[in-house]
């Protein structure tokens, strides 16, 4: 095992292996989570997790479960932090220029501080992608925001009240559905399905004998 | 950061890269014979044989064995204060539900979602509720991408003979059919809700291959397949102001006096006050298994990956199909330990990275389905001893570099930027250097046994959706089939519960099934000591 190192939860003390996660010394030193932990690799935002190392001014921001431990670390967890959600149907909208300007006027208060960014634990630039919302070059804050895992460190951090996941992913919806253009080919075979042109050769598929069909499986042409 | 003997193996993979040797494909025997020898699957130690319920004589993964040996959580102290008298309050009429809807969800991941969008379009009244957060789910988790048939060389037929080979022809047919005649319907109407798939500028969906596929046929987003779909369907759900209680399990299923399902008793996670649910029908999408453990292994799964859906529907009388068939993904982390059993995702072998051992061979084509390229790493590492050194014990290297010398600088950082931050968190640049990988528990290919409507069989009103079904991919799981079928079959399952919902009045509320099967544990002497369902693992011990 590791050398032990003191980190403190909640301003406690707890000696844990140096190579754990954050996560994973919590756990260790008797803490069975139930907020504040989700998927475990980085990629639900439950885990949002800040904290200072003694004698450092600095504040830190990181995905408890990403982030290994740091001798003398003192680590406050944020599990939950209220976005404000808007009333919208997707289809109902349109990617014109007001889309961001109606649904989340805030943006627009934005003293550009850049603590979003700073705040990041996926380290994305959070105030890049805002700037982009308000320009309404939604696949730019797409794009730009396309890592977020809505963990609401920003969001907490934020003089200006804005909530930044929840932009990130109605420019993401909006630039799937009205920005990119459809798939012809998908469209085909979905009207082909309906029409029941693939239904008779399944159906032969279905009737084969195992031995038949286990020789048409290893003898089956693959793509190169 | 590696250690020295680690970049010492890794020169090796570089000059082996350079020979660009792959190994052939197996043949079936070859197949057959390296899963026999060393897929955990085989190892008859692995399991359990059961010795109540519906599936009674066969055998289970002892973990599994052992939760369904166990009594219900039912019978703890805090639970049993007064919760017969609230029983009897609501079936006289004298009290009300916490909850009452017409399609109770159970489960807030890829399949809840889909189901609860569906039903809610069908009319219906429908709640989920979740243990933890809504999309807390292995869905969220995949990241590789999602199959359908839509491109003009690839047919359902075809993504069906993939899938029922690769599963080792246990599939059931009507099932898989229907997953594969759905699939590219499937894509389209995730399209429609704003998923951000990776298509060319003209529109066209960029695919590539999954272990076992004969089309390149994997639609993805970057490596947040799962992420993307399931960011969206929660959005959707919330849009659509679909009633989501968090932080609540269902610890039994409720049923009438016909047995049918009627409600829930659900546990506050936080308070651990229970409150009570009565539906009109009730989807389990209670999702998978990982955090079970099965053989010891790691896993890729969320934090509530513990067969909770299982052991309700297997109270009430539901039959399980393939329990014991499980996957291990042969990608998962094995260095640096904080990543152990983080998945990488299959979609870096699509892209072209071969698997190697400590001497730089290539011991088994990247691109065979998931349980016999398993299968070879464990064989490597373990009768062979060609692995290289970890803390855990052994590994193989995935040579990621090669992403990059084959399809230009800066794919890897494009196609696959949540590995590379993930890696290169700890110092390690997969653009640069190979990574260590050992199988992770990552599927439970078996589940609870559904009609080709989604309904169980013998329990009246109760489906099934997601990785909680048994049966749609048969003995082992394609890539990309995951994503697919709780699509598919969580939309299924809310526009025909919801239909069945129409024509029901709920029964009584009652534990009745509870009671009769801990009376058959008395009876055959059945004791393991534990609770069940799990909930969630304990990891304060470790």
């Amino acid at each position: 095992m590791a050398d032990l190192i003191s980190v403190f939860f909640d301003g406690k003390p707890y000696a844990v292996p140096a190579d754990l996660t954050i996560m994973t010394a919590m756990e260790h030193a008797g803490f069975r989570l139930v907020r504040g932990c989700g998927c475990r690799h980085g990629f639900c935002g439950a885990c949002g997790t800040i904290y200072r190392i003694k004698g450092d001014n600095k504040v830190y921001f990181a995905l408890a479960c990403q982030q290994q431990v740091r001798a003398d670390m003192y680590v406050a967890t944020l599990p939950f932090f209220p976005l404000n959600r808007r009333e919208y149907k997707l289809e109902e909208l349109t990617a014109e220029h007001t889309v961001m300007m109606r649904l989340h006027p805030e943006i627009f208060a934005c003293i550009a501080c850049g603590s979003c960014t700073k705040s990041c634990a996926r380290g994305l630039d959070v105030m890049q992608y805002i700037a982009y919302a308000k320009r309404n070059d939604l696949s730019a804050c797409a794009k730009e925001s396309f890592d977020c895992v809505a963990c609401g460190i920003c969001s907490a951090r934020c003089p200006s009240n804005i909530s930044h996941p929840l932009v990130g992913l109605l420019a993401r919806r909006l630039k799937g559905k009205y920005l990119t253009p459809a798939a012809a080919h998908n469209k085909n075979h979905v009207e082909e399905i309906n029409d029941g042109q693939y239904e008779k050769s399944l159906i032969e598929l279905t009737q084969l004998s195992q031995a038949e069909i286990a020789a048409l499986y290893d003898t089956r042409e693959i793509e190169g | 950061m590696y250690t020295q003997p680690m970049l010492e193996s890794a020169k090796i993979i570089e000059a082996a890269r350079a020979s660009g040797q792959k190994p052939p494909r197996l043949s079936a025997e070859e197949k057959k014979k390296l899963l026999v020898d060393f897929h955990p699957d085989y190892r008859e130690s692995s399991f359990q044989t059961l010795q109540i319920g519906p599936n009674a004589g066969e055998k289970a993964p002892i973990e599994l064995a052992e939760m369904l040996h166990s009594n219900s959580l039912v019978y703890r102290k805090s639970l049993q204060s007064n919760l017969s008298c609230v029983l009897t309050a609501l079936n006289r009429g004298g009290a009300s539900p916490n909850y009452d809807t017409d399609v109770l969800i159970i489960g807030g991941g890829g399949a809840g979602a889909s189901a609860a969008i569906e039903a809610h379009h069908a009319g219906a009244r429908v709640t989920i509720i979740t243990k933890l957060r809504m999309g807390d789910a292995n869905s969220m988790m995949a990241e590789g991408g999602i199959q359908a048939a839509d491109k003009a060389n690839d047919s359902p037929a075809r993504h069906y003979l993939d899938a029922y080979g690769g599963g080792h022809y246990a599939a059931k047919p009507e099932l898989l059919k229907r997953l594969v005649m759905d699939g590219p319907e499937a894509i389209d109407w995730l399209s429609d809700l704003g998923v951000l798939f990776d298509k060319e500028p003209d529109g066209t969906f960029i695919t590539n291959h999954g272990g076992g596929t004969s089309r390149k046929r994997m639609h993805a987003c970057a490596d947040y397949t799962g992420a993307e779909i399931m960011r969206v369907l929660r959005d959707e759900v919330r849009c659509l102001g679909i009633p989501i209680v968090e932080y609540t399990a269902a610890i039994e299923l409720l049923t009438d006096e016909n047995g049918c399902v009627s409600g829930a008793l659900l546990m506050n996670m936080l308070t651990e006050r229970y409150e009570i649910a009565r539906a009109k029908t009730i989807i389990l999408a209670t999702g998978g298994a990982g955090r079970m453990h099965y053989n010891g292994f790691p896993t890729s799964n969320h934090y509530g990956a513990t067969a909770d859906g299982l052991v309700l529907a297997y109270r009430a009388g539901a039959k399980l199909l393939y329990q014991e068939a499980l996957q291990y993904h042969p990608t998962g982390v094995a260095y640096p330990s904080q990543l152990f059993g983080a998945l990488v995702t299959e979609k870096v072998r699509a892209l072209g990275a071969g698997l190697f051992n400590v001497n730089g061979e290539a011991f088994v084509h990247p691109l065979e389905t998931r349980d016999v390229v398993s299968a070879a790493i464990m064989r490597e590492c373990g009768e062979r001893r060609k692995g290289i050194a970890v803390s855990s014990a052994s590994a193989v290297w995935l040579d990621s570099p090669n992403i990059d010398l084959l399809h230009g600088e800066d794919h890897i950082e494009k196609t696959l930027p949540g590995m590379l931050r993930m890696f290169m968190n700890y110092g390690i640049d997969m653009r640069k250097t190979p990574i260590l990988v050992y199988p992770t528990l990552h599927y439970q290919n078996g589940g609870i046994e559904i009609e080709p409507d989604g309904s169980t069989p013998k329990i009246p009103n109760l489906y099934v959706a997601g990785e909680a079904v048994g049966g749609i991919h048969g003995r082992n799981r394609l890539m990309g089939n995951s994503l697919l079928d709780i699509i598919v079959f969580g939309r299924l399952t809310g526009k025909n519960a919801a239909k069945k919902a129409r024509e029901i009045t709920p029964g009584k509320l009652d534990l009745q099934h509870v009671e009769d099967y801990a009376k058959t544990l008395a009876e055959k002497g059945i004791v393991t000591g534990k609770a069940s369902p799990l909930l969630l693992p304990d990891y304060t011990s470790s």
